[in-house]
């Protein structure tokens, strides 16, 4: 029985210590916004911070993490989608399937939150998550205009 | 419409291109109806999104099949077709909307599943949602379900002020009779509206394109919020009371079966309930989670029957297409005028020879189903390209009337033609719900699974050869496809006389979908058909990729050998060719042709045609001493004819960019030992966001015919960066993918 602090609420779960973090807050806790994309840690869909630090949780053993250890998916990262990065999102229309979309929001807070002016070489290392739709370009643009640096002329309501 | 037919070989075949009409064990639907055809029936199936969805929210009053109405003036409007990014609903609501009137701002959609189709004797028509065809196929129907929508409305204000019809307007869902000045909200009307008889949605003259005021316009996607929070439920999210979680394997050589597995070995494991045995090929661990049920199944032993093809490798499958590329017969040609002779007695003679591989689809979400079976009736969860295959396929494989059955719509994580007719995933899911009855069941593959099972794009090798006159005009040209055969493995009903045009893709005479741009006066095309074990499929965009790749590149060679520039010598050959034409001339000087460059980067350019758009692109590359590229600018031009988003037609054309680069620069799915060999994203590499280029994109629509746009542009992608290449280093680049080729 393993103790976990998700999105400041902790939660007792029954699951093997070998098991992926990933798949303890899929199946065990039951939020399903934190993706499998690949399971070695390459895609990145799986992403969520723990302790501020965006981790790739398919591949950190449940029996790694401490109860003291505050992790955050994508359902805690804000209040109604309200992160500035969820906000730029929305704004500049990024998601297509929107399967990987999670991850690349919990990226692109992690970085904000670290460097909250990057430069596009910032967003180039930061951002490694794969997208298999291509919303690679869209991103980019959300990530400065959630830095309040980028505008967008999108219209449409 | 014609009657469709609903079975397994439709299903196989159902993102063809070509709506080809096959059957086997038939089962006959009925004939679709176009818009206005009466009240459509609800099934009330159990544990359904949509319909939990709407059990929540205030009731709506269907108006027709397309249109329902609330209260509040909120308009559901209705969508048949399937949703894996590629915009669709947003369109197609688009298009009913403007016929509707409606406020934008107060539409909803909502989604019809394939039980519910059929219930209804397929009033919503085809489902299928490949080849590009979403809007183009459906346009019509949907703005005249929207059109009978808005007169039925107009109609009951009519009636309850006593007033003509002729004298009311309608704006933003508020209808007006202005000489008494009186107004009446969608909201109000619509209980009386579905009372009346709707009027012949065929008589009803439609808005020129030109008087859009909701279609033709870059709104947003209406299905963004619930992707920003998590809380979108993909097929693979889902969560059914008392479900189980299958992991499957099937058997790593293709043609090869299951011979036996020692279940005493994981049968304590925690969670672990049973191991199933999936037909003659594969095996599943069922547990309470799937997380232990693939822990379970990389624990099992089990034994593999081979097969016959251990031997076969990306040198044997290299080999047999090598062979015909000069071999006698071939199965499918066009040809005018006698381009063997003409290159023979050319005054200079090009020839080259070009090779793509095998390609994963490798879509984000894998491949994933819960069924659930009880004595009298069948449920499936999936995402999937086509409903009605879904649908079908559960039917068959659980041996339940299609009526008992039901696919409950989850929008894809990815599709990219994987997730059309096979439906094998569905197959499998049904069998391991077998042995446990009244229970839902998840069967999710990993991604290794995925990788290994996938409908492949075909290989294929090129022999290109050219002739050209002392003035360096094109005399003849000729062209040898050899390669493997989606029809072959798919849709063996759509070789016909042993000929297989769909191989020659993009190379077309006939005009309208994807007909060659380029006239030559002695030309010979031909395809010699070398099938492989590796099963194939459509992937995104399909042949036009790789017969782009052959065309282009080599027109560059030729125009090199020519002494031309490349845009002047392809202009010359497209003089009949008004629509390819423009869109090349407008990724030209959008993209700068012909303009300064800075020092080091060098440009190349590409035309084709493929679901029924027209594309082009012009790439800036550089390549360093060392050979390292960098793609730093891609401009593509397309004509769709109309653009019903112009915001969602640019989305397409730079994630069409990502798509094509990926599989120029890393995309190959290897053979050895009768396997595919790149399991995962650490072998089988995905482009990122570090080696995206700037993409720009002309929209350059000429609003006389419906195109396709979630797939055409991609296959200019490669070309252009290949041609780019190719002036940057001075040496063409004949093979894919980049990674394997040294540029220095």
């Amino acid at each position: 029985m393993a103790k976990l602090n998700i999105n400041g609420t902790v939660r007792e779960v029954s699951a093997e210590a070998d098991t992926p973090l990933l798949w303890v807050i899929r199946e065990h806790v039951g939020l399903t916004g934190t993706k499998y994309g690949c399971g070695i840690a390459q895609c990145g869909a799986c992403s969520v911070h723990v302790n501020g630090e965006v981790q790739r949780s398919c591949s950190i053993p449940v029996g790694d993490v401490k109860e003291t250890d505050l992790i955050v998916t994508i359902e805690g990262l804000s209040v109604g989608a309200s992160h500035p990065v969820q906000k730029a999102w929305a704004s500049v229309d990024v998601p297509q399937c929107g399967y990987c979309q999670s991850g690349q929001i919990m990226a692109a807070a992690a970085l904000l939150k670290k460097n909250p002016k990057p430069t596009d070489k910032d967003i180039d290392e930061a951002m490694t998550n794969i997208c298999r739709c291509g919303t690679y370009q869209r991103i980019r643009e959300a990530v400065h205009v959630a830095a309040g640096v980028g505008t967008t002329g999108r219209s449409g309501g | 419409m014609n009657k469709m037919v609903l079975n397994n070989t439709v299903l196989n075949n159902a993102v063809l291109e070509k709506n080809a009409e096959l059957s086997r064990r038939t089962f006959i639907v009925g004939s679709a109806a176009v818009a206005g055809g009466g009240l459509a029936l609800g099934l009330n199936v159990p544990f359904g999104i949509e319909e939990a969805q709407a059990q929540s929210a205030p009731a709506a009053t269907e108006v027709n099949i397309w249109v329902a109405i609330k209260p509040d003036d909120t308009c559901v409007i209705r969508v048949a077709r399937s949703e894996m990014g590629q915009g669709t609903i947003t369109g197609l609501a688009q298009l009913v909307a403007e016929e509707l009137e409606c406020d934008w701002s107060k539409v909803t959609t909502e989604g019809i599943t394939p039980g519910r189709n059929l219930a209804s004797k397929r009033a919503w028509g085809e489902m299928g949602t490949g080849g590009s065809r979403g809007i183009r196929t459906s346009q019509d129907y949907v703005r005249r379900g929207g059109a009978v929508a808005r007169m039925m409305l107009m109609q009951a204000a009519a009636d309850q002020w006593n007033v003509p019809v002729a004298e009311l307007t309608v704006s933003n869902g508020v209808i007006t009779h202005a000489a008494s000045k009186r107004s009446i909200r969608y909201g109000e009307v619509a209980a009386a509206a579905a009372k009346l008889t709707p009027p012949d949605a065929k008589s009803i003259k439609l808005k020129d394109p030109k008087d859009w005021k909701i279609a033709g316009k870059p709104l947003k996607r209406l299905d963004t919020a619930d992707k920003l929070d998590g809380s979108k439920i993909f097929a693979i999210d889902l969560k059914l009371p008392g479900m189980l979680c299958a992991a499957i394997k099937d058997c790593p050589v293709f043609g090869g079966k299951l011979k036996s597995y020692d279940e005493s070995k994981v049968a304590g494991m925690p969670g672990v309930k049973k191991v199933v045995r999936v037909k003659d090929t594969g095996v599943a661990v069922v547990a309470d989670t799937w997380w232990r049920a693939k822990k379970a199944l990389e624990a099992l032993p089990i034994v593999w029957d081979e097969g016959p093809n251990t031997s076969q490798s990306s040198a044997t499958i290299a080999e047999m297409l090598k062979e015909g590329l000069t071999a006698t017969a071939t199965n499918g040609e066009r040809k005018n005028g006698d381009a063997l002779k003409a290159i023979g007695e050319a005054a200079k003679k090009v020839e080259a020879v070009y090779a793509t591989p095998f390609l994963a689809h490798a879509p984000m979400e894998m491949m994933n189903c819960t069924v659930k079976l009880s004595a009298d009736r069948a449920d499936a969860w999936t995402a999937t390209q086509n409903l009605e295959a879904s649908l079908a396929a559960l039917s068959e494989a659980s041996g339940i009337p299609l009526e008992k059955c039901e696919v409950h719509r989850h929008d894809l994580g990815g599709g990219f033609g994987r997730r059309g007719g096979t439906q094998d995933y569905v197959h499998q899911a049904v069998e391991i719900a077998k042995a446990f009855p009244d229970t839902p069941v998840k069967m999710i593959w990993s991604r290794e699974e995925d990788q290994a099972h996938d409908f492949y794009r075909p290989i294929s090798q090129c022999k290109m050869s050219a002739g050209l006159d002392a003035a360096g005009n094109l005399t003849g040209l000729h062209v040898r496809v050899s390669g493997q055969s989606i029809n072959s493995m798919l849709n063996p009903k759509g070789i016909v006389d042993g000929k297989d045009m769909r191989q020659l893709q993009g190379y077309y005479d006939t005009p309208g979908d994807a007909q060659l741009g380029y006239d030559v006066p002695n030309l010979l095309i031909e395809y010699a058909m070398r099938n492989s074990h590796v099963p194939v499929g459509p992937w995104r965009g399909v042949n036009t990729n790789q017969n782009a790749v052959y065309m282009e590149c080599f027109m560059e060679e030729v125009a090199k050998a020519a002494g031309k520039d490349s845009l002047e010598f392809r202009r010359a050959l497209m003089k009949n060719h008004p629509k390819h034409l423009a869109v090349l001339n407008a990724a030209a000087e959008k993209g700068d042709w012909g303009k300064p460059l800075p020092a080091g980067v060098h440009r190349g350019i590409a035309q084709f045609m493929g679901y029924g758009s027209y594309s082009a692109a012009v790439a800036e590359v550089s390549v360093s001493p060392q050979g390292k590229l960098k793609v730093h600018r891609m401009v593509l031009a397309v004509n769709s004819g109309h653009a019903v988003n112009p915001g969602q037609i640019e989305a397409q054309v730079q994630g069409s960019v990502a798509f094509g680069l990926t599989a120029t620069l890393y995309g190959e799915m290897p053979v050895e030992n009768g396997r595919v060999t790149n399991l995962n994203f650490d072998t089988y590499e995905i482009m990122r966001l570090a080696e995206m280029p700037k993409v720009e994109v002309a929209i350059v629509p000429t609003y006389d015919f419906w195109g396709g746009i979630g797939e055409p542009t991609i296959c200019v992608v490669a070309p252009a960066v290949l041609n780019a290449i190719y002036a940057a280093t001075g040496k063409p680049v004949r093979s894919l993918p980049l990674k394997n080729v040294k540029l220095a």
